[in-house]
Formats: C-alpha cells, sequence, structure tokens
C-alpha cells in the first residue's frame, strides 16, 4: 500500500492529482462524475476499475477516447462486478503462483454501475460476486432511472417520479412501486461493509469509501446521483439538490457493518420538509396538484418511519 | 480518427499514457505523459454558453469548487485555487452556486466576454446577505 491519502480537510484532499478526465461526454453538471473523482481521490493505492453499460462507461469510454487514468475494463450491461470479481482473482492466483510481475504494487478492486445496472439487470451478478466474497468494492451511482437510454423507471425509481415508462399524466401520479431497499439486500449478504453516500457530503462520502477499501471482502456503496436531465433541474443545482435529498432525509447517509451493526453518520441540523425536496425536481412537478396531495403526504409519512427504523436499529446495536 | 461503423476493432485496448508511469496518483496532468487516447487531450469548450470567471481577490481557497467541479475543471496546486480549465469546463455553474464568498470569487458570465472587463466590473459585496 502506498502512503495513506490525506483527507483531514478539503484543502489537504485538494492537493490530489485526479485519475479521472474532463472532456468526457458526461452532461454538464453530472453528479456520476462527482462521484466518481470523489471515488478515486480517497486512495492512493493502485486501482483495477470496471464499468457498467450505462451514462458513465457509455460516456467516458467513447472510442478513440478514454477518460480513465487508471486499469479500466468494460464488457458488458449487467457484469461489471463480475469483470472485476474476475480481475480479482486472477491477482489473487497469481499472487499465490509468484508471477506477479509488480508484486509490491497492491491494487484496489471497484465496480461502478447504475442503478438499472445494480438493482436490476446486473443484479444476480452482483450477488454472486459478494457471495463468493472477493475483495472489492462495488458503487452504485443511484440517479433511480435508466437515464442512458432515455429516462425508463428501474426499481430504484420512488413513488410518484415520473419516467418514461411509468409517465405521470392526467390519471397516473407516475411509478407506483416503492424504491427498492438496496442496502438492507446487500447486508443481507453479510458484506463486511454497506454505506450509503452523497457527494455533497464529500467528507463522509470519502470516509466511508476508505473505510470500504480497507475492508477485506466485498464491499456495497450506494451513491445519491442527481440527475439534471433526467430529475429535471439546472445544472448548477447539483449539490444544492443532493444536499435536499440527505437533509429530507430522503436519502440518509448511513452504514452497516457486518451486515447488522448500523450506524447512521449523518444527522441534519435542520431536517428539511420531504416536499421542498420534490418541489425542486421537475419528474415531481405533477404531485403539487391537488388531485395527488396523498401521494405527497404519504412521502414524509414514508420518509419519517425509515428514519424512525433506522434510528432504531442503531439503537438495538443488533 | 474517421472510421466507419464497420471499421472499428470489435474489442479495443486504450493506453492513456505513452509511456510508463509510476503512481499516478501522485503526478499532477501537467506532468504527465497522456497519449492522444486520452480524453484530456481533448475539448469540450465548444460546449459552453456561459463560462465560470475566476476573481483572486476574494478567493479563500476553500476548495469547495475543486471538489464539486464535475469536470475535473478547477485547477488547485498546494492548496490554491489556481484557475479554470477552460479546455474541460463545460459552463455547467456548479463551482459559481458552491462558492460561499461575498462576492463571489467565480461568476458565469457569457462565453466571448472578455475576461479584464468582467473583472474590472465585479459585484460588490451584498450587504444584504451579510445581514442574514
Ligand atoms: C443487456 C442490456 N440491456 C439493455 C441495454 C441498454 N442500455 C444501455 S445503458 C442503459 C441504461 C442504464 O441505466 P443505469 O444502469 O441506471 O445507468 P445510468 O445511465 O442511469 O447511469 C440500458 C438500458 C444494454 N446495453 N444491455
Ligand atoms: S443523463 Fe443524467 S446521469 Fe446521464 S450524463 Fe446526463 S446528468 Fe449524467
Ligand atoms: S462551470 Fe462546471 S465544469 Fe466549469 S469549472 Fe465550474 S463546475 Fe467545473
Ligand atoms: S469555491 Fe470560491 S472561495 Fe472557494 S476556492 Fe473556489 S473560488 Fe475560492
Ligand atoms: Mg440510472
Amino acid at each position: 500500500m502506498v502512503e495513506n491519502k490525506k483527507t483531514k480537510n478539503l484543502k489537504e484532499f485538494s492537493t490530489s492529482a485526479d485519475r479521472f478526465e474532463g472532456a468526457n461526454l458526461l452532461c454538464p453538471g453530472c453528479a456520476h462524475s462527482i462521484i466518481v473523482r470523489e471515488v478515486l481521490n480517497a486512495t492512493n493505492d493502485d486501482l483495477i476499475l470496471s464499468a457498467a453499460t450505462g451514462c458513465l462507461e457509455v460516456c467516458t469510454a467513447v472510442y478513440p477516447y478514454t477518460s480513465w487514468d487508471a486499469s479500466w475494463i468494460h464488457i458488458g450491461f449487467e457484469n461489471a462486478a463480475t469483470a472485476v470479481a474476475g480481475a480479482e482473482a486472477m491477482y489473487k492466483a497469481l499472487k499465490r503462483k509468484n508471477r506477479l510481475l509488480q508484486p509490491e504494487r497492491v491494487p484496489k478492486f471497484v465496480a461502478f454501475g447504475g442503478d438499472g445496472a445494480s438493482y436490476d439487470i446486473g443484479f444476480q451478478w452482483i450477488s454472486g460476486a459478494f457471495e463468493r466474497g472477493h475483495d472489492m468494492m462495488y458503487v452504485v451511482l443511484d440517479n433511480e432511472v435508466y437515464a442512458n437510454t432515455g429516462g425508463q423507471r428501474s426499481s430504484s425509481t420512488p413513488i410518484g417520479a415520473s419516467a418514461t415508462t411509468s409517465p405521470a399524466g392526467r390519471v397516473s401520479y407516475g411509478e407506483k412501486k416503492e424504491k427498492k431497499d438496496m442496502m438492507a439486500i446487500m447486508a443481507a449478504h453479510g458484506s463486511p461493509y454497506v454505506a450509503q453516500v452523497s457527494p455533497s457530503k464529500w467528507k463522509d462520502m470519502v470516509k466511508k469509501i476508505q473505510r470500504g477499501l480497507n475492508t477485506e471482502g466485498p464491499t456495497f456503496i450506494n451513491a445519491v446521483s442527481a440527475c439534471t436531465t433526467e430529475w429535471k433541474f439546472a445544472p448548477e443545482d447539483t449539490i444544492a439538490i443532493a444536499d435536499l435529498a440527505v437533509d429530507s432525509l430522503v436519502f440518509p447517509l448511513y452504514e452497516i457493518i457486518d451486515g447488522h451493526e448500523l450506524n447512521i453518520t449523518y444527522r441534519p441540523k435542520n431536517v428539511i420538509p420531504v416536499k421542498e425536496y420534490l418541489a425542486a425536481q421537475g419528474r415531481f412537478k405533477h404531485l403539487f396538484k391537488p388531485e395527488f396531495k396523498h401521494i405527497l403526504d404519504e412521502w414524509q409519512v414514508r420518509v419519517d418511519k425509515k428514519w424512525e427504523q433506522l434510528q432504531r436499529r442503531e439503537e438495538a446495536r443488533i | 480518427m474517421n472510421k466507419g461503423w464497420n471499421e472499428f476493432d470489435a474489442g479495443a485496448i486504450l493506453f492513456t499514457f505513452n509511456e510508463k508511469v509510476g503512481n499516478i496518483s501522485e503526478i499532477h496532468s501537467e506532468d504527465r505523459p497522456y497519449s492522444p487516447s486520452s480524453s484530456f487531450t481533448a475539448s469540450v469548450s465548444d460546449w459552453r454558453i456561459e463560462k465560470p470567471v475566476f476573481n483572486k481577490e476574494y478567493c479563500i481557497d476553500c476548495q469547495f469548487c475543486w471538489i464539486y467541479c464535475p469536470d475535473v475543471s478547477i485547477i488547485s496546486r498546494d492548496k490554491k485555487m489556481v484557475g479554470v480549465d477552460y479546455d474541460h469546463c463545460k459552463g455547467c455553474g456548479i463551482c459559481v452556486e458552491v462558492c460561499p464568498t461575498n462576492p463571489k470569487s467565480l461568476m458565469m458570465v457569457a462565453e466571448g466576454k472578455d475576461e479584464e472587463e468582467v473583472l474590472a466590473a465585479w459585484p460588490q459585496k451584498d450587504q444584504e446577505k451579510n445581514n442574514g
């Protein structure tokens, strides 16, 4: 391992030499790249990376260009976890046989995938990699929609969001299903470290990334990725929207250790009404019509209930 | 490289650097041997309608602009904000939004505007903001 990264404060952190490049084709203001930068900058270790098909992959590997300054592989939509798990297995085998070309370099293995690639289509591949226990980290860029193909709903899309396959209209308030609880599912795999992060809370996020990378075994990060194009807000507001997401407790920041020990890592000083978070995004605009008021009310009740549940789990220490 | 769709390789390996490099996490872009395959050598400056202009006078080097820029376009060296990389900046405006100084140390202006003129007409401190 190379010298540990200095991240005590932002000035120190800003001495990082980025391993991700601009002139990629992500939208102006896209949160995916803010997340990727915080993940890659969290360590000085060598990195072996993969990405599932989706905005991040499509926009950072446009032949003949790459935006990655570390080993990076893309195979298909569903198998980012498998690609990196394979690389990790090969690394271990070569090490065992004493055939590593540069044995002094000890890399970390990280896979990136969108919510579509992770919650839905690549789910069994992630589950398999976690069950086999590879020493890797899986990061979800959770923008709650299949953004790269034009905004179809995924199992991460929350109730009331208008997506192209669950559009809001005269009679419909949009998506009908609750967002899938991936955190609980990954904790149930017995993962040694599972955490939810927001790039707007950089210190909390970087700490969790470092903990995940330094924990042996398969670790999981769910990162809220505010999508200017599909959530419908102005590109300069990406960080403000991410802050609203965590301060309204729609995206609570917490971690689960060894599948059971839950810690809330950020408690907003002023909790913001869920309505304010929803009102800031075009995908929820229709919810403010009088006929859909019950959906708004249910949103707040659901978020309060989840927060209560997280606090109880934290207290119980089981 | 103008290739037809049927002339691309089915699978491809791209090399980011022209030569062997050490630990890249400790080498800043100006000292890296980028190959033409790195998007660092490309530009998206023609995406912008507005550009951020930096005014050093008010900057407190907090580095919020550095961490939240999606496009690695805030150049920070030795804990100091140095300026904007206009080859890679897409003009999203996040850096301006997160800049905490009063007046702001970054401002979005029309792409074609002259930087010297913008700096000369920089907004004054917003008194109302200060009084809460
Ligand atoms: C097996 C397979 N199914 C579908 C697609 C088409 N496809 C490409 S990107 C994409 C959407 C990705 O959504 P998500 O994983 O949420 O990532 P995002 O673009 O939102 O970051 C889809 C459906 C594909 N490439 N491969
Ligand atoms: S559609 Fe959303 S996730 Fe995709 S590049 Fe644009 S902002 Fe990023
Ligand atoms: S406008 Fe956007 S891309 Fe340009 S420097 Fe500011 S944050 Fe970065
Ligand atoms: S956010 Fe503003 S004050 Fe902070 S470093 Fe950037 S320009 Fe300077
Ligand atoms: Mg998505």
